[in-house]
């Protein structure tokens, strides 16, 4: 029984983690691109062992959209966005919010690794009555924005942050991360079209662009292409890049210079970074054996 | 210790869904299925095999999915409509109501993995509400199976029937409680147990429980019915005065939402033709996260906790 309370445990900001991820960050700030690009992707291949040892120690994850996602959301976190892990709600911060909410093992991942929580306690990964079910929740996890997991509510929430920004005069900004089976939802081009009408230069939207959905690629399932000239005529400006490059990532994540809302087409690899999960749709929810852990924790061997 | 009790083998009803799905599309051309990104959740793996043209896979997209079955039935078919139950009911639940019940179309809108078959998943991906949000919608029939035959008899019922329908398919594994050549039959509640003393009225996964509830109780001496209601709308109004009348008091158990569900359809009937001692067992809340069977037990929806609502019906407890 003593797993189940300990899992039960609010999850509260882990003070040394969150001090040390102040300091860190403003290193990263400072440190020029390249310098930048080698600590994030240092990072994201710390986050990529954890989200591995985590799904391993619930028996159940979607390691291949976390795998996929996981530069794109370290570099928010740690690159890009004004957070306070230890004031996780703090009225200025910047708003991060992961729409492909299903990729909770990697969010979970990322924020323990900013100190929102104790590392530790992603062990507890969909334990019974655990903060970290598999999709985040928002009253649960600090860090955690708005509750995600059924596709395409992350992006209209976004906005609305985004246009709350605007109305009160302030600064802070505004990115979530979709999925681009996701963008199959017609939500997300209802909140495209919201954003471009409101020119929401204080939001930009990402797609992981892995080209794989749950069943299948997604040009087998329901075509996107063009999809770069979709966001562009929707009224977004498009920044395409290598969603695994830190350094671009980092680049694409600046502020809009046009007044309009910037959508980043990140193309990426489903499980990348493990040899035998790369563009494999099965892997999209199926679990590695222990073997499998340990051989794709040896390929992602620092 | 008391010996191990021979467990009954248990079953997922995804399979007997597709398999008379299958079976049915055979030998009638215009059954279609339409799903959104969720042929292998849905197990249509054999079935997109063997009528490649007759699956529509709209994506990630669940009311362009309902909205494109309204439109096949418009155009001659009779569409199964599969997806993850929270997202076909929440997600499309307008075009559920204007585009299918509304319009009246015959389209069999199948939920699958309903209550908290996604135990882990966390309340996003629970379907605690689905009964609930469409006992609201007019003119739509609601069932639940309890067990693979009767899922598959619900299926050829649904194929049959001319309206529109909402079938709840249970994943969570269930044992089989009626005859392999069981028959649905809309609007009918079927007797599993008899009994005098107090009636459990109780839908999908809950049925079986409900049955070894039933049997804890006789060892105190209880009679109880146990009555499968696997069609929720239209209710079996009869059967539920009958037991009211004849047993004197009632319990439901669903795995679903108190607010609305089965057990509120039986209330109103409860309250307006037959007021007895009346319990009902559910979901009072958002769940946590665990397992399907942590939660059940959470929530005590077992047969334990269906044998102490009956005793508390009688005044036993
Ligand atoms: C509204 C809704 N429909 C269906 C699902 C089931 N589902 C979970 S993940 C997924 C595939 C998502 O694909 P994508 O957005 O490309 O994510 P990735 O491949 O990066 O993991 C589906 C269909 C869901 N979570 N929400």
């Amino acid at each position: 029984m003593t797993a189940t309370l300990e899992a039960a445990a609010p999850l509260r900001a882990d003070g040394p983690a969150a001090d040390a991820y102040r300091r860190r960050n403003a290193r990263l700030r400072a440190a020029s691109p390249d310098e930048a690009a080698a600590e994030l992707a240092q990072i994201s291949t710390a986050v990529r062992r954890d989200i591995l040892t985590t799904i391993q120690a619930a028996g159940m994850g979607h390691v291949g959209g976390d795998l996929s996602v996981t530069d794109l959301l370290v570099t928010a976190l740690w690159g890009a966005l004004r957070v306070e892990p230890a004031d996780p709600g703090a009225p200025l911060r910047d708003r991060f919010v992961l729409s492909k909410g299903h990729c909770a093992a990697a969010l979970y991942s990322t924020l323990a690794s900013c100190g929102f929580f104790p590392r530790e306690r992603l062990t507890g990964f969909m334990a019974p009555l655990s903060p970290l079910n598999g999709h985040p929740a928002r009253l649960k996890v600090p860090g955690v924005e708005t509750n995600t997991g059924p596709l395409g509510h992350g992006f209209p929430v976004a906005t609305g942050c985004a246009l709350g920004a605007r109305i009160r005069g302030e600064d802070w900004r505004t990115l979530v991360v979709l999925g681009d089976g996701e963008m199959q939802e017609g939500s997300n081009w209802e909140a495209a079209m919201t954003a471009a009408h409101y020119g929401l230069s204080n939001l930009t939207a990402v797609v992981d662009r892995n080209r794989l959905q749950q069943g299948a690629r997604t040009e087998d399932t329901k075509t996107l292409e063009p999809l770069n000239e979709k966001w562009a005529s929707f009224g977004w400006e498009v920044r395409v890049i290598d969603g695994h490059d830190h350094r671009a990532i980092k680049q694409a994540y600046a502020p809009s210079t046009t007044g309009r809302p910037v959508a980043v087409i990140a193309n990426t690899v489903k499980g990348k970074g493990v040899s035998f999960m790369e563009d494999r749709v099965e892997w999209h929810h199926k679990v590695p054996t222990d073997e499998q852990v340990a051989l794709a924790l040896r390929e992602l061997g620092r | 210790m008391t010996a191990v009790a021979e467990q009954a083998p248990t079953y997922d009803c995804r399979a007997d869904f597709a398999d008379e799905l299958a079976a049915l599309a055979r030998a009638d051309e215009r059954i279609v299925a339409v799903c959104n990104d969720s042929v292998g959740s849905s197990n249509l793996m054999a079935f997109r095999e063997e009528f490649p043209d007759r699956l529509v896979n709209v994506g990630i997209a669940e009311q362009d999915m309902v909205g494109v079955a309204a439109g096949l039935a418009n155009a001659g078919f009779i569409p199964f409509v599969s997806a993850a139950a929270p997202f076909l009911t929440g997600r499309a639940l307008e075009q559920i109501k204007a585009d299918i019940a509304y319009t009246h179309r015959h389209v069999v809108l199948c939920g699958q993995s309903p209550g908290m078959a996604y135990g882990e998943l966390g309340p996003t991906h629970h379907s605690i509400e689905d009964l609930s949000w469409l006992r609201a919608v007019p003119g739509l029939g609601i069932v639940v199976p309890a067990d693979p035959a009767e899922t598959r008899a619900a299926v050829r019922w649904a194929a049959a029937s001319g309206t529109p329908t909402y079938l709840r398919i249970p994943r969570f594994k269930v044992p089989a409680v009626t005859p392999s050549d069981t028959a649905f039959t809309i609007g009918r509640a079927t007797c599993l147990t008899d009994g005098t003393d107090v009636t459990v009225i109780a839908v999908g996964t809950m049925v079986s429980r409900a049955m070894e509830a039933a049997k804890l109780l006789a060892d105190e001496g209880i009679s109880a019915r146990v009555l499968n209601m696997a069609s929720v709308e239209p209710l079996d109004t009869e059967a539920v005065v009958a037991a009211a009348q004849e047993t004197g008091g009632i319990v439901t158990a669903e795995e679903g939402l108190l607010s609305g569900g089965l057990g509120a359809a039986v209330a109103r009937v409860v309250a307006e033709q037959c007021p007895v001692p009346f319990r009902m067992l559910g979901v009072p809340a958002f769940a946590p996260t665990g397992s399907t069977a942590f939660l059940l037990e959470h929530f005590g929806l077992t047969a334990q906790g269906i044998a102490a609502a009956a005793r508390r019906t009688l005044g036993r407890a």
